[in-house]
This record gives C-alpha cells, structure tokens and sequence, in this order.
C-alpha cells in the first residue's frame, strides 16, 4: 500500500508449541478507520500488544507511522495513542494528575501540556472532574478519561481495544463521535477492535477478521458482504468463523491461557 | 530525567493519599517496641548488655524501612494486575528510567516511615546521639534503595501476587530477623553468625544503630561500602528485569 501507516509483514508469535499469530501480513492506510475483528482467542489481542510494542514477535516486522516498531521503539511510540482492553488509569490520581502523568512520560512542555489537557478534558466533559480521584468514576467516565488520555500527545495512530466494552449506549454514541470527529477532523488513522460488529459495520471503512491466528478475510463491508453473500456483517461474520466449532476451540485455548499463567509467561 | 520525577511523584501522592497504609505499617513496629522492649529488656539488663530499647531501636526503624520498601517495589505486581502498568511501558521512554522512579518513589517513603518510627522509638526510652544523623539517614536510604530495587526485580518475574506469601515468609522475615535487629551480633554460633554476615539488612542495622548510639560491629566504613555496592548491583539487576516485562 503506498500510504500505509501502520505495516505489518510476516508477523508469528508463538508461546511454546501454541502459534497465537501465524505469519499475518496487513497494512492500515493513513487516516483510516480500520476495525480488527475476531472470537476471543483469535489472536487479535495478542497481535494488538505486539503493535503496540508491549510483547515481543517471534518472527516479523512492524512499521508504524515509517518506524520500525521493534528497534525504533520510542519513534514509534510517539507515534501512536492506546486505550487498552483493560483500564490503565491510576486510581489514586485525580484526572488532571493522570493527563499530566502521561505528558510528562511524552515530554510534552507545561505550556502545551496545560493547554492540551484542558482541551481533552473539555472534550470529553471531564473538566469539571479534573480534582476528582480516578476511583470515584464510573466506567463510562474511565473510557472517556482514556480517550483523552491517549490523545494527549496528539498521536498519529489511535489503537481503541473493545473501547466501548461493558458501556451504556449513551456512551458508546459518545465515544464513537469523539472516534469519528478524530479521523474526519485531524485525519488520526483510527485500529480498532469491538466485538459489537454493528460497530464496526457502522464506522469502519476497512475490516479484517482474524481467526485461529491467521487473518481469515480482509477488505470493505462490501466486499466482506458479498464475497459471504450475506445481509449483515454479524452475518457474515459467524459464517467465516463459524459458530460451533468456536466453543470447543475458545475452551481449550482458555485452558492453554490458565496453563500459561501459571507458569508465569 | 522528567519521567523519574514524575513516577517518584506519583509514589508520594499515592502514599500521602493512603491514611490507612501510613497509620498500618506503624503497627508491626509498635508492637517490636513494646513487647520485646519491656518483655526481653530485663533479661538483657541483666546479661549486661544495657538498655535494650538503646539496641533495639535501630533494629526497629530498620525493620520498618524494610517491610515498607519491599512492600512498595512489589507494587508493581498491582500495576500489572491493575493496568497502570501498561501505560508507563508504551510511554516512550527507557524502562530504566521508569524503574529509577519507582525505586525512588518506594525509598524515599521507607525513608519517612523510619524517620517516623525513630521519632516514636524515642517515646519508649530510646535515646540516639544525633550528632550522626545525616550519616544515619544515608543508611536508611541505602536500605531503602536496595529492598525496594529488590521488590520490583520480584515483581518484574511475578506474573501474579500468588508468589507473594512465600516472598514474605522465606525472603522478608529471615532478612529481618537475622539481621542483628533484635540481637547482638557478638559471640553467635558460627551458623548464625554466617548467615548475618550475608545478609544486606545487617550491615544496615549496623550502620544505624552505629551512628544513633555508637556501637557498630563491622565499622561504619564497611557498612556503608558493602551497602553502596549491593544498591548498586540491586538496580542494574532491578532495571535490567523491569525492561524485559512483556504485557
């Protein structure tokens, strides 16, 4: 792809004899939303943490924003924002102190960092809680944090893990018009995952489904609906990943996770 | 250097924030004071050694320096389970730097903790020389700085707080109570005796209650260089390990 963002070629990850990635290659073109889809335990998370630099592949590479992400890994991480699956804020913080944090640790001077957090909080009508401790939020007003947060350092990549996961729709509506404004407005390339395929099929304008690791299908809603000659993208979606055969595969792959864990990887 | 001030920062505000973990970790060391100090301090009177609470202050305030800094390096294992974590390892910025931080966030609070019990020590009887007091604060420093590089290299290879009883049980209490905090480090068996010189807390111990009280087994010399090189040695292994944490 000649404007592609964020690259990735050949990319394996395999955690003793279980392959969570196997050999995936995609490219994400600049100021795209992209949604990255797939069952739990597809490989989606994992793929996502070794993008965002926080794992190591075992073979592969990856440019982000024309760095490469794994012996450049302070370029590429200026270059992208992250609200992960799982909250990350500080609780014992207020929200100005958990925005100031983050801009410290991205070298943002005062004067950028105070007018830029203003402008976030504002944005996501957290600045009348600015003093408030993180642990008196409830989880809508945490996401809207991270958001703003991850927005912080005016990122050119924006990766949004299950954003709206466990989220009223009033919420949702909110966040996804933050996501939308982002990439019309300052054309940020938007990665995100969602298991509300309605979401997806609402906002993206590129989708790949991943499953067992590989990247199953990639393309348009239109393309994705014609090529499964199905009405829905949810439709389509349970007809290349199939149904049945999930629950088997999810409940021995959650064994293997436990096992992991317990030996500490 | 701006991304250690603000992780040490953070550890302060937590710290101040937490009444509970201020006026908890006063307990364990109230309690040494008391009951050893009025329950062993006539049979040390009379086995001519003087005044216990003279012996066993430096051995309480090194005590709390040490549960108080290992409990702030395993904190890391909270970050992990609790998310914070990751958003320090996708900052850009080297991981040493971030443990730097924390290890002196987590340091400079054991510090205060030892501060506070010395200021409480003295309540129950225990008269130090401050004279040395700039020299006893460095050796609450070193301790502090090598318990809490030693709890956040712990927590780096934890994957959950399961490990964490059997840190406190085989790692924290035999550091501490063969220390030479509660006893005398003259005429000890030969197991014994080895054993203290191996471990890092003595030669604080030593340190403090040498340079509150006098009375210093190895020298002050030999302290401070023994405690210098294995603070050292704690935050190349401490940063080296916190860089190699994957998510």
């Amino acid at each position: 792809m000649p404007d592609a963002i964020v690259e990735v070629s050949h990319l394996t990850k395999r955690f003793g004899d279980f392959t969570a990635v196997n050999d995936v290659s995609f490219s994400v073109a600049r100021g795209q939303i992209f949604a990255f889809l797939g069952p739990n335990g597809a490989g989606k998370s994992t793929t996502i943490k070794i993008l965002t630099t926080l794992l190591n592949p075992t073979a592969g590479e990856i440019t982000l924003n024309g760095f490469d992400a794994l012996h450049d890994k302070d370029n590429a991480r200026k270059s992208f924002g992250i609200v992960f699956q799982d909250q990350s804020l500080d609780d014992e913080l207020t929200a100005y102190e958990n925005m100031e944090f983050h801009a410290v640790l991205y070298g943002i001077n005062t004067e950028v960092r105070k007018k830029n957090i203003h402008e976030l909080l504002v944005l996501v009508e957290l600045w009348d809680r600015k003093d408030s401790l993180v642990k008196t939020f409830s989880g809508g007003m945490k996401r809207r944090l991270e958001i703003a947060r991850g927005l912080l350092h005016h990122p050119k990549i924006f990766f949004l893990d299950e954003p709206t996961q466990g989220l009223d729709p009033q919420t949702r509506n909110h966040i996804w018009h933050y996501v939308k404004n982002l990439s019309e407005e300052k054309g940020v390339t938007i990665f995100f995952t969602t298991h509300y395929l309605e979401e997806a099929q609402e906002y993206a304008q590129r989708i790949a489904i991943m499953d067992h690791g590989n990247i199953i299908t990639e393309g348009t809603l239109e393309d994705i609906l014609k090529k499964t000659g199905e009405k829905t993208l949810e439709a389509a979606f349970l007809k290349l990943t199939g149904s049945d055969i999930r629950e088997e595969s999810a409940s021995s792959l959650e064994a293997m996770r436990r096992h992991r864990q317990m030996r500490g990887h | 250097m701006n991304a250690i001030y603000i992780l040490w920062l953070r550890e302060l505000k937590r710290y101040s924030r937490s009444r509970s973990r201020m006026i908890g970790s006063l307990g364990q060391p109230i309690l040494f004071l008391f009951a050893l100090g009025f329950g062993l301090g006539p049979v040390f009177q009379r086995a001519g050694q003087g005044n216990y609470f003279q012996f066993l202050g430096p051995g309480v305030i090194a005590m709390s320096i040490l549960f108080t800094a290992i409990f702030g390096g395993i904190q890391v294992i909270w970050d992990k389970q609790f998310g914070f974590l990751k958003e320090t390892l996708v900052a850009p910025v080297p991981r040493w730097q971030i443990m730097l931080g924390k290890t002196f966030g987590g340091a400079t609070i054991a510090v205060l903790q030892g501060v506070v019990v010395l200021i409480l020590a003295t309540i129950f009887g225990f008269r130090p020389e401050l004279g040395l007091l700039v020299l006893a604060l460095t050796f609450m420093l070193l301790i502090a700085l090598f318990f809490t590089g030693l709890g956040i290299s712990i927590a780096s290879v934890l994957a959950d707080i399961n490990g964490f009883q059997i840190i406190m049980n085989f790692l924290v209490q035999p550091v501490f109570f063969l220390s030479g905090a509660l006893f005398p480090l003259n005429n000890l068996p030969k197991v014994i005796s080895n054993i203290t010189a191996v471990d890092p807390l003595t030669y604080g111990v030593d340190g403090i209650r040498g340079t509150l009280t006098g009375a210093s087994h190895f020298g002050l010399a030999i302290d401070i260089t023994v405690l210098l090189i294995l603070v050292m040695i704690i935050l190349t292994i401490g940063a080296t390990l916190f860089s190699r944490i994957e998510a």
